[in-house]
C-alpha cells in the first residue's frame, strides 16, 4: 500500500485543528489578475479610442453587478464547511468551485440563473484553476445561448481565453469561428479559417480554398500575402502539371525536386534550376516569378547563384556576378560580406583543387585558399599568401597561428 | 555560528524517493486492474516511464503488450485495454473511438484510462459525449516529478508552456502547485518564498492552500528556500545560442529525458547510441558547465591522464596486474568509452558550427544584446533568411532582436516578415501571429517611439510605460525592457575588457563573457538582498508580479543552517542548461546549493517550434 503514499501527501484534507506547530503558515498573496483583466476588457476598443473616462457606463455596470451579487452571498460564504452537505446539494457557488478544486462530485445542474451561473464562473477565475475554470464554461456554454454567453465572457478576459482554448482543443471552430466574430475579432477570425487550408490534402481543393480566403479580415498588409500564397499555389499546379507532361514525351530530365506547395523561393530555386533559360512570358521563367511576386534583387541573386552553383554551371554564376558588379553592388561593410559568404559555400564546392584555388584566389575568399594550402601543408605558399592578405586583417592572423602551430607537420 | 568566509556547498536531498513513490503508485494503479492486459502509452510519456518503471516492472503486474498511442485502430486481442495518457481531448477521443468501434462490433473488453498527473474535467466531459462512461474507468498517476539528475527535477510538461503564456490557460498551475506540495512535505518545511511572474504567484498560492488543507509531518527541513519564476520574465536568455558543453549539447542533439542518442557520425562506428548524461557520467560531469572553447583541452588531457594509467601495466608482475584488472582495468575501460564518445560530440559539434558560420552568429548575437550596430545585424538576419539557413534559426534571431530592441520598427517589420514568408511558406502566417500574441516578436507602435528613445538614452523608464500591462488586443504580450534592465542589472560587461573563460569571474561566461543570464541575475539579486527590496525599479520594468513571503517558523530557522543554502528554483515554462550552468556557478561562489525544478527542459528549438503554426 506504500503506493498511496503520493495522493495521502498530496489529497488528504486533514482537519484543520490537528496541524503541527511546525508547519509554516504562509501568508496569502494577491493574485487577483482576472481583476486587471476585467477592468482592461470593460472597455471596448472603440471606446478606448474615442476617449472615454474610466468611469464608462458599461464598466460601471458590471463592477456593480459582481460587487452586489457578491454581497448577496457573502453570509452563506462565511459558513464553515460541514461534512454532513456532502449528501445535500445546497453548495453555494464558492462552495462548488472548492469541492470541483478538489475533484470532488458535484452538481451544476441547479445553477439556473443567469447570475448563479457568473457566480460559479468568478469565484473559478478568482481560484485560479484552469480546470476547474474549463468545467464551468463547458456547463455554461451547454446552457446559455451563445449570444448571452459571448457577451458575458467581453468582460472576463480570463474565463474567455480558457474557452478559446477549449474549443480550440475540441476542433469547434465553427463556434471559435463566431466566437471571433462576435467579439470582432476580426484578424483571429480570418486566421482561423485560413488555417484550414493546412487540412486540405488536394491541391486544386487547396488553391480553391486559399481563393475563398481572399475575402476574409485580414489586415492589408496580411491580405497581400495570404493574395501571394493563392498566386503561387495556382502557378505551382500549372507549372508541375507542365514538367509532367514535359518528362513523360521526354523533353525534360525527371525531377526529383517537389514543387508543390513549396515556399515561394524554393519555387524559384526549381525553376533556377530547371527552367533557368526560359523566356519570360512562360509561368515557369525564373525572371516572370520574381516579377510577379516582386522577389527583392538581393534574394533572386542567391536563389539564382545556389541553383546554377549546384548544376555547376559556372558560366551562369560568373554571369551573374558580372552583372551584380555593373549594379554596383559590390561595395561591402562587414569583412565577412552576404556574397562573400555565398561565394564560400559554392567555391567550396568545386571538387577540383587547382580550379578551387583559382577560384578563391579571383574572389579573394582567403579563408578558402588558407585552409587549401593548410590542408596541403604548403608552407611556402601559404608565407606567399600571406603577402595577399590585408595587413593586420583576420586572415593575416589566421595565418601567422597555423605558420607557428607546432603540430602541423609542413611538407616544405 | 562562525562561518568561514569560504563555506563547503552542502548536501544535496536524495531525490530518488520521487521516483520509488512514482512507480509504487503505478504498480498499485495496475495492481487494481487484475489479469492480463495490454497497455497504451502517450509517446511523449515513454521516455518518462522508461526512467521509472522499466518493462520488466510491467510485466511482473500482468501487463502483456505495450504499445504507443498512434491514433490508429488497435490491433489488440487482450480483454483489458489501459491507456495511460496526459489529459488531452484528443487522446480521449481516440479511446472513446476505439471503445464504441468494440462495442458496435460486439467485442466485450474492459478499458481503463490512467491520466497522468491528473484527469481535467474537459476529458470526462468526452467521455460523457461520447456515451461510454460506465464502459470505462478512470485514475489518476500522482506522477508530477522527474529526477533528471542530482540537481535538476523535471515535470516533463512541455505543453505548459504553450498553454500557459500564449494561450492564457491556467490548467497546469495547480499541478506546479501540487509538484511544489510534494517536495514540500519530502524535503520542507519551507522557510521562504521568493517569486516573480503571474504564474508563479498563481502556483505559490494553490501551493499554499495545498499546506493548508494538508498536514506537514514535522521533519528537518533538507530545503529552506525557493524561487519561483515564469519563463515569461526572461525570454532573451533561452533564445541565446547556448555555448557551455550541456547546452550545445542539446541544441545539436536534444537531450531527451537526460538522455541523449549520438548518431554514427559521434559514434565513429555504424551504429547509433543512447547515451545517459547526468552526473554519474565522471568525464560528462567534468566537461557539462564548461565553455566549449575549453572542452578540447580538458578532453585531450584526459586521454592523455588516462594512457599514463593504462602505461602502469607495463612493468607490473601478475599479481599488480591481477589487481589492476580486477580494480582499476574496468573504470579505465568505462572511462575510455566515455571520453572517446565526447570527443566524438565535440568534434560533431565543431563541424556542425563551423558549417553554419558560428561565428557571424554569435557576433550578431552580441551585437543585439548590446545594441551596437543594429543595422547590420537586421542585415546578417535578412541574409540568413535569404539563404534559407534554418527556419528557426532566422526565427529565433528576428524574436532576439524584437525583444532586445523592444520591437521592430514597422518599415524593418514588413520587409522581414515578407521576405521569411516566402523563403519559408506564407503558412507560417500564423505562426507570426503567434509570436506577436506572446510579445516575441512585434513592430513598434507609432506612440512607442519615445519609449524607445528613453530607453536608447538611458532615462529611466516613467511609471506610465512600465505599468502598462497587457496590450490592447487581450494578449499575454508583454512589453520587453530589455535595454533598461540590463543597465540596471549590468547584464552586458564591458566589450573592452578580456574575458578569461578557464576562470570565469561571473555568470556571463555561459554566453562567452558577453550576457549575463537576465533569468539567474534575479536569482543572485533576491538571495542577496533577501527579498525585492532595493530592485523595485526592475521589477516594474519586468511588469511586476513579484513577491517574497517568509513561512512563520522562523524561530529554528537558525538551527537549520544548511537548509537555508540549498535553493530551489522552480521554472515555470521550461529552463535551458546554460541556465542551470550559471546556477550552478553561481552556487559554487555563493555556497549555495540550487536544485532546479522546471516544467520542462527547454531551449530556442524547444520554444519556437511550440509556437509554430503552420501545420495541422
Amino acid at each position: 500500500m506504500v503506493g498511496r503514499g503520493i495522493s495521502w501527501s498530496v489529497n488528504e484534507t486533514a482537519a484543520s485543528n490537528q496541524r503541527t506547530d511546525r508547519e509554516p503558515a504562509f501568508p496569502k498573496i494577491n493574485t487577483d489578475t482576472s481583476t486587471t483583466n476585467k477592468s482592461l476588457s470593460g472597455y471596448s476598443l472603440s471606446s478606448l479610442f474615442k476617449g472615454k473616462t474610466k468611469g464608462g457606463n458599461f464598466q460601471q455596470f458590471t463592477d456593480s453587478l459582481t460587487d452586489s451579487s457578491l454581497r448577496l452571498y457573502a453570509p452563506e460564504l462565511r459558513k464553515p464547511k460541514s461534512e454532513y452537505k456532502d449528501y445535500i446539494s445546497d453548495w453555494s457557488p464558492e462552495e462548488t468551485v472548492q469541492r470541483m478544486q478538489h475533484g470532488k462530485a458535484v452538481s451544476l445542474e441547479k445553477f439556473r440563473s443567469l447570475q448563479d451561473k457568473l457566480l460559479l464562473l468568478d469565484f473559478s477565475v478568482s481560484a485560479n484553476d484552469g480546470n476547474v475554470i474549463t468545467a464551468v464554461l463547458i456547463y455554461l456554454k451547454r446552457t446559455l445561448s451563445k449570444e448571452v454567453l459571448f457577451r458575458e465572457l467581453q468582460s472576463r478576459q480570463t474565463a474567455l481565453r480558457h474557452l478559446i482554448c477549449y474549443l480550440r482543443e475540441s476542433r469547434d471552430h465553427r463556434l471559435l469561428q463566431e466566437l471571433f466574430r462576435a467579439l470582432g475579432r476580426t484578424e483571429d477570425e480570418a486566421l482561423l479559417k485560413y488555417k484550414e487550408h493546412l487540412s486540405i490534402a488536394d491541391e486544386n481543393k487547396r488553391r480553391d480554398f486559399l481563393k475563398s480566403c481572399l475575402s476574409l479580415p485580414f489586415s492589408p498588409e496580411d491580405l497581400a500575402l495570404v493574395q501571394d500564397h493563392y498566386t503561387l499555389l495556382e502557378r505551382q499546379i500549372i507549372i508541375e502539371a507542365t514538367d509532367r507532361q514535359a518528362e513523360r514525351g521526354g523533353k525534360l530530365p525527371t525531377k526529383t525536386m517537389p514543387i508543390l506547395n513549396m515556399s515561394l523561393i524554393t519555387t524559384l530555386y526549381y525553376c533556377c534550376f530547371y527552367h533557368y533559360s526560359e523566356a519570360e512570358n512562360t509561368f515557369s521563367s525564373p525572371l516572370n516569378v520574381r516579377h510577379t511576386f516582386k522577389i527583392s534583387e538581393k534574394q533572386f541573386f542567391v536563389t539564382a547563384l545556389a541553383a546554377r552553383a549546384e548544376l555547376k554551371e559556372w558560366s551562369d554564376v560568373d554571369a551573374l556576378f558580372t552583372c551584380r558588379n555593373w549594379l554596383g553592388f559590390t561595395k561591402k561593410k562587414s569583412p565577412l560580406s552576404f556574397q562573400r559568404v555565398v561565394l564560400q559555400d559554392y567555391v567550396a564546392l568545386v571538387d577540383d583543387a587547382e580550379l578551387r584555388i583559382t577560384l578563391a584566389q579571383k574572389h579573394k575568399c582567403h579563408d578558402i585558399v588558407i585552409n587549401i594550402y593548410r590542408d596541403l601543408k604548403d608552407r611556402q605558399q601559404l608565407l606567399g599568401y600571406r603577402g595577399k592578405v590585408e595587413m593586420g586583417s583576420a586572415e593575416e592572423r589566421k595565418i601567422d597561428e597555423l605558420l607557428t602551430n607546432q603540430q602541423i607537420r609542413w611538407k616544405n | 555560528m562562525a562561518h568561514s568566509a569560504r563555506r563547503d556547498c552542502p548536501e544535496l536531498p536524495d531525490f530518488s524517493l520521487l521516483k520509488t513513490l512514482a512507480r509504487d503508485h503505478l504498480i498499485y494503479l495496475l495492481e487494481q486492474l487484475p489479469g492480463k492486459k495490454d497497455l497504451f502509452i502517450e509517446p511523449d510519456l515513454m521516455s518518462p516511464l522508461d526512467r521509472i518503471a522499466n518493462v520488466s516492472i510491467l510485466k511482473q503486474h500482468e501487463v502483456d503488450k505495450l504499445y504507443k498511442v498512434e491514433y490508429k485502430p488497435v490491433i489488440s486481442t487482450s480483454d483489458q485495454l489501459c491507456f495511460l495518457i496526459r489529459p488531452r481531448i484528443q487522446t480521449v477521443k481516440w479511446i472513446c473511438d476505439v471503445a464504441n468501434a468494440d462495442k458496435a462490433a460486439g467485442k466485450c473488453r474492459r478499458y481503463k484510462i490512467i491520466f497522468t498527473p491528473k484527469k481535467f474535467y474537459s476529458c470526462d466531459a468526452v467521455l460523457e459525449e461520447q456515451g461510454i462512461i460506465g464502459d470505462v474507468t478512470t485514475d489518476e498517476w500522482s506522477f508530477y516529478l522527474l529526477p533528471l539528475d542530482d540537481d535538476i527535477i523535471s515535470l516533463e510538461l512541455p505543453e505548459f508552456f504553450r498553454d500557459n503564456f500564449l494561450a492564457g490557460d491556467q490548467r497546469w498551475v495547480k499541478t506546479a502547485g501540487s509538484a511544489l506540495h510534494l517536495i514540500h512535505s519530502l524535503y520542507g518545511p519551507f522557510s521562504k518564498i521568493y517569486g516573480i511572474g503571474r504564474c508563479s504567484k498563481m502556483a505559490y498560492e494553490s501551493w499554499r492552500e495545498q499546506v493548508a488543507e494538508g498536514e506537514q509531518r514535522a521533519q528537518k527541513a533538507e530545503i529552506g528556500k525557493v524561487f519561483l519564476i515564469d519563463r515569461d520574465v526572461d525570454f532573451v536568455t533561452p533564445l541565446c545560442s547556448q555555448v557551455v558543453y550541456e547546452g550545445l549539447v542539446d541544441d545539436i542533439f536534444r537531450i531527451k529525458c537526460g538522455c541523449v542518442e549520438f548518431g554514427p557520425e559521434v559514434t565513429s562506428s555504424d551504429k547509433s547510441m543512447k547515451v545517459m548524461l547526468n552526473s554519474q557520467d565522471k568525464v560528462f560531469n567534468e566537461i557539462r558547465n564548461e565553455h566549449f572553447s575549453n572542452v578540447f583541452g580538458f578532453l585531450s588531457q584526459k586521454a592523455r591522464n588516462l594512457q599514463t594509467a593504462y602505461d602502469k601495466r607495463r612493468g607490473m608482475d601478475i599479481k599488480q596486474m591481477k589487481t589492476f584488472v580486477s580494480e582499476e582495468f574496468k573504470g579505465l575501460k568505462q572511462e575510455h568509452r566515455l571520453l572517446s564518445l565526447h570527443i566524438g560530440a565535440s568534434e560533431s559539434i565543431m563541424k556542425q558550427k563551423t558549417k553554419q558560420d558560428f561565428q557571424e552568429l554569435l557576433k550578431t548575437e552580441h551585437s543585439l544584446l548590446e545594441g551596437f550596430e543594429i543595422r547590420e545585424s537586421i542585415s546578417f538576419i535578412e541574409e540568413h533568411i535569404n539563404r534559407r539557413v534554418s527556419m528557426l534559426e532566422s526565427l529565433r534571431l528576428l524574436c532576439l532582436l524584437s525583444i532586445t530592441e523592444n520591437g521592430l520598427l514597422p518599415k524593418d517589420f514588413r520587409s522581414l516578415k515578407t521576405q521569411f514568408l516566402q523563403s519559408y511558406g506564407v503558412d507560417h502566417l500564423l505562426t507570426f501571429a503567434n509570436l506577436r500574441q506572446l510579445g516575441l516578436l512585434v513592430e513598434q507602435q507609432p506612440g512607442e517611439m519615445l519609449t524607445v528613445m528613453e530607453s536608447k538614452v538611458g532615462k529611466l523608464v516613467n511609471d506610465k510605460t512600465a505599468g502598462k500591462l497587457t496590450d490592447a488586443f487581450s494578449s499575454l504580450a508583454r512589453k520587453s525592457h530589455f535595454r533598461a534592465l540590463s543597465r540596471k542589472l549590468n547584464l552586458v560587461p564591458r566589450s573592452d575588457e578580456e574575458y578569461d573563460l578557464r576562470v570565469p569571474r561571473d555568470m556571463a561566461y555561459i554566453f562567452s563573457g558577453a550576457y549575463v543570464p537576465l533569468s539567474c541575475k534575479l536569482v543572485e539579486q533576491v538571495l542577496d538582498r533577501d527579498g525585492w527590496t532595493g530592485l523595485e525599479e526592475v521589477t516594474k520594468l519586468l511588469n511586476g508580479h513579484e513577491f517574497a513571503v517568509t513561512g512563520n517558523n522562523g524561530a529554528d530557522s537558525k538551527a537549520k543552517g544548511n537548509a537555508q543554502r540549498i535553493v530551489l528554483v522552480m521554472f515555470l515554462g521550461g529552463c535551458t542548461f546554460s541556465e542551470i550552468s550559471a546556477l550552478r556557478f553561481l552556487g559554487r561562489e555563493k555556497g549555495f546549493r540550487f536544485i532546479v525544478v522546471t516544467t520542462a527542459i527547454t531551449n530556442s528549438s524547444r520554444i519556437l517550434e511550440s509556437l509554430l503554426d503552420n501545420h495541422v
